[in-house]
């Protein structure tokens, strides 16, 4: 008896029959549901129906087939991809430099230049959204000029909000903190003997730069890709506040599933679908990391 | 009675056998060091007596009382831990009254106690200071006041001196043994420093992968080593092979190195037979060496060798010598003259001579 | 470790990064403070907006609900955080470990329907509660997280001490780990309370009809029609959002990953 109230089961029970009940039984749930036929009024048909004096068990596959050869699911799915690789890779342009910024400066100003990265990261998603919908919208200054430049090479006026631009740059703008913060934590521990070093070797800054701070920031790169792939992929606020027909997203139809046509089994499947590409991407990941020198991910 | 009383414990990690079936019986009163080095399980046997740790077998017993299950505050021991391990939110006259506190005391006897420990640790003035602004030495008088403001039966130092600078921890040294003389506390030490062992210990035991090599007075085992472990553990020590020739009552006759022949006395014959191979052991400051044969070769043993190199430690010189079959020996000669880092250059002949007496026979 | 004096290049791309990142925040608190109905072209400094703001009763109540759910989100989700993150830097629990990490590994999306999928099945009416045991859950990950980090940095010893100093289990739990992890608990609230308040994706699913909060009320205003009391309300988050993030960074630093 004493065994059982040890301070292990003390400590994590709580918590764990807590998560167990809101994380893990629903994620089982969902799989299952994904196995079951969809209901007449939405929701899931009963597991075990009696018709015509027959037993019959509801349980198909009939909606990953579906998914498996919709036209429409894959290219939304593509499309998700592709928006959020692209997202990624513009954090990673803009935030290598930010994150350089702040692992160079001196120890006193650190603290508030992370806490400038810091304070956009903290505020609802939201009003980051809304910050681009002023900017991006028909009359603003911004658009106007950059009509301006349109009209001079002789193109029809852009529609900047209510676009696929609209949406890539508003996750961009949205999860650019998820890539400088992992980024400066690798770049802080950088040794400055390396960089010298390699000068001293016969490199340029330039080399110096691509040689060694590159590689081994590789870490830090992969993690903070990761990061901002992974709720990329799961947006749907931004496409419906600020995109079009044409850049809705895996996100969009999963929740229009469950919460509006009702198709629970398919909503599922699509759910399981992207899951499994976020695993595959995060797996991509771990393994390049680990390929670049064994090294351990704190994001794990 | 002992005090502690350690009877056939052992304890296993995950298939790794840390503590091998150990037994050891401590006196009241004693300064007792467990030594060995990392790994041998020294800090895991006193994690058992201090009760973070319960043994797989055997019985542990303080005065008498069977403490082997006991958790730790029901323990009349207490622990200095290796970091210290001062609470960082509560001034040293809080960490100190802690115990007294967990063991609700009347406030104006744990008030008066308090006060007298920290004077004891000279300490009075830093009574209302929080740990993070002590030094280390202080910190060290901390955690020891607070583990003896409740007269312990016992106190378990884990490596408590590892943290400070060498200057710091010789000052130290003087100061444990002076404490422990004055409050009569047994002291259980762990330690993997084997100067230290010697310097502070009335006894020691030598442990090595889980079992006690050797236990006894620290002269002992420095001077008459009875494991090879425990010869080489313990500061230098020449082990040559040796073979038993004879013997005579109590005297081996030892052929040591195919070229040496001499006898030893030994207390116990035990289960040295003849033909029984060992080695010798005979620590290098025994053995002296002079360019000509000493004046008084009474119960001396002598033999050319030559010097091979030498490395000077300021106080004392560590010469290499090789004897005429090419065995190595090393001698300690301690440097008299200031003015020079040696007495021998290297490839120069001398005569090696010592006592054979002053070392021991290690059954292999 | 050297001081290295801050190349050109490096200082301008830092740069644009901070300007990519605050003049959309800085124009939009600009025109929270513009006497226009659009967002375009400056009219005149005026507080009108904040004025609307604070006598639309719809919005005040949203924001009295999501401050009740973030206070009783946190509380509950220290609490629980706390125990995970003490259970997790002392013991190997694969499953705690992973169901810690899901809601900071799995895209908010997913977490969201998973919560719905929950209250469904044991027929729970959405409301106000539901949307407070949803924040809780996924608060709870963020305070475990806080703590095990301050957790490494503490002296394991401590407790090690406290028992062999006299104290049972419970008191060296209370009167020695929890006032040396405090700041790390701290952090791990603040955090649970700011990502309450922000939080949209998992409060859209799991909100009832009829309960609003401060986010769910801004989307609502955001698809049917802007107006600058939307700057206004956006200006008075950020302002809450840099006191309560300065707070956190002081007393956890390590917060950052």
């Amino acid at each position: 008896m004493k065994n059982f109230f040890s301070e292990k089961t003390v400590l994590s029970i709580p918590p764990l029959i807590y998560l167990i009940a809101l994380f893990l039984v629903p994620t089982i749930l969902m799989v299952v549901i994904a196995f079951r036929e969809p209901g007449s009024y939405g929701g899931v048909a009963p597991l075990i129906e009696h018709v015509n004096n027959t037993t019959r068990i509801n349980l198909t596959l009939d909606s990953f087939k579906f998914a498996m050869t919709s036209h429409f699911i894959w290219q939304l799915f593509w499309r998700s991809v592709g928006f959020s690789l692209l997202s990624t890779f513009c954090c990673l342009i803009i935030g290598y430099p930010l994150a350089m910024l702040i692992a160079k400066s001196k120890k006193n100003y650190r603290e508030f230049l992370l806490l400038l990265v810091i304070i956009p990261f903290w505020s609802c998603f939201l009003i980051r959204i809304y910050a681009w919908m002023i900017i991006l919208g028909p009359q603003s200054g911004f658009t106007h000029m950059i009509n301006y430049i349109v009209n001079v090479l002789g193109y029809p006026p852009v529609n900047l909000l209510y676009s696929s631009a609209a949406v890539v740059i508003c996750m961009i703008y949205i999860n650019l903190p998820f890539m400088v913060l992992p980024l400066y934590a690798n770049l802080e521990k950088h040794d400055e003997a390396l960089i010298e070093a390699s000068r001293d070797l016969g490199a340029t800054n330039f080399q110096a730069f691509l040689k060694v701070t590159i590689p081994l920031s590789m870490p830090g790169i992969l993690a903070g890709s990761a990061l901002v792939f992974i709720p990329c992929i799961g947006m749907f606020v931004v496409p419906e506040l600020v995109g079009n027909n044409c850049s809705l997203m895996i996100g969009n139809l999963i929740k229009q599933q469950f919460l509006q046509t009702m198709n629970w089994p398919l909503g599922s499947v699509t759910s399981i679908i992207m899951s499994l590409s976020v695993l595959g991407i995060t797996l991509l990941f771990v393994c390049f990391a680990v390929r670049f020198g064994g090294l351990k991910y704190a994001n794990k | 009675m002992a005090i502690l009383e350690i009877q056939n414990v052992s304890k296993s990690f995950e298939d790794n056998l840390v503590v091998n079936n150990i037994s050891i019986n401590i006196e009241q009163g004693e300064f007792f060091t467990l030594l060995g080095p990392s790994g041998c399980g020294k800090t895991t046997l006193l994690r058992m007596i201090a009760g973070f740790t319960n043994p797989d077998s055997g019985k542990i017993f303080l005065d008498g009382k069977n403490i082997t299950n006991l958790p730790p505050e029901e323990r009349p021991l207490h622990t200095i831990f290796q970091s210290f391990a001062l609470f960082p939110h509560l001034t040293v006259f809080d960490n100190v009254a802690f115990p007294l506190k967990m063991a609700k005391w009347n406030k104006i006897k744990l008030v008066s106690q308090v006060e007298e420990l920290l004077e004891d640790v000279q300490l009075t003035k830093f009574a209302k200071r929080y740990p993070h602004e002590l030094s280390g030495g202080q910190k060290q008088r901390v955690a020891i006041a607070r583990s003896l403001v409740d007269r312990p039966k016992l106190l378990l130092l884990d490596e408590p001196l590892s943290a400070l600078d060498a200057r710091l921890r010789e000052h130290m040294h003087v100061e444990l043994v002076k404490l422990q003389e004055e409050t009569g506390v047994t002291f259980v030490y762990v330690t993997h420093d084997q100067q230290e062992a010697l310097a502070l210990s009335s006894r020691m035991a030598v442990l090595n992968f889980g079992e006690i090599e050797q236990l006894d007075t620290p002269q002992a085992v420095y001077a008459k080593p009875k494991t090879y472990f425990a010869a080489d553990f313990l500061g230098k020590c020449n082990l040559l092979p040796a073979e038993v020739r004879a013997i005579t009552n109590k005297t081996l006759t030892l052929k040591v190195s195919d070229i040496l022949e001499f006898d030893l006395d030994i207390e116990e014959v035990g289960e040295i037979k003849v033909g029984g191979k060992g080695w010798y052991a005979i620590r290098p400051e025994k053995i002296k060496a002079n360019r000509n044969m000493p004046t008084e070769v009474e119960d001396i043993f002598t033999a050319k060798a030559t010097t091979k190199s030498y490395y000077y430690y300021g106080d004392a010189t560590l010469y290499e010598f090789t004897l005429a079959n090419g065995t190595k020996l090393q001698a300690m000669l301690s440097n008299l003259r200031a003015t020079q880092p040696n007495f021998f250059d290297n490839e120069q002949e001398v005569i090696v001579s010592f006592d054979p007496q002053a070392g021991n026979f290690l059954v292999e | 470790m050297q001081i290295n004096k801050v190349s050109k290049k490096v200082f301008l791309g830092g740069l644009v990064g901070y300007v990519f990142l605050y003049v959309p925040l800085i124009i939009l608190v600009l025109y929270s403070f513009n006497d226009s109905r659009v967002n375009v072209g400056w009219v005149g400094f005026t507080l009108k907006w904040y004025k609307v703001l604070f006598s639309d009763k719809e919005l005040i109540n949203a924001a009295i609900n999501s401050l009740t759910i973030a206070i009783i989100a946190s509380v509950a989700s220290v609490i629980l955080g706390t125990l995970a993150g003490v259970a997790l830097h002392k013991y190997k629990i694969p499953l705690l470990s992973v169901l810690i990490m899901i809601p900071v590994a799995a895209p908010e999306l997913l977490v969201g329907i998973a919560l719905l999928l929950f209250f469904l099945l044991i027929n729970f009416t959405l409301g106000i509660t539901s949307i407070i045991l949803a924040h809780t859950a996924f608060c709870v990950s963020f305070v475990a997280i806080a703590v095990r980090s301050r957790m490494h940095g503490m002296d394991d010893s401590l407790i090690d001490a406290a028992r062999d100093l006299g104290a049972s289990p419970f008191k060296a739990f209370f009167l020695v780990l929890i006032p040396t992890i405090l700041p790390g608990v701290i952090a791990g609230g603040l955090m649970a309370f700011t990502l309450s308040i922000d939080d949209f994706v998992i409060t859209f699913f799991t909100a009832g009809v009829g309960s609003t909060t401060l986010p769910l009320a801004i989307y609502s205003m955001l698809k049917m029609g802007v107006t600058p009391e939307v700057n206004a309300v956006s200006t008075m988050i950020i302002i809450v959002t840099l006191i309560l993030t300065t707070i956190a960074t002081r007393l956890s630093p390590q917060l950052f990953k």
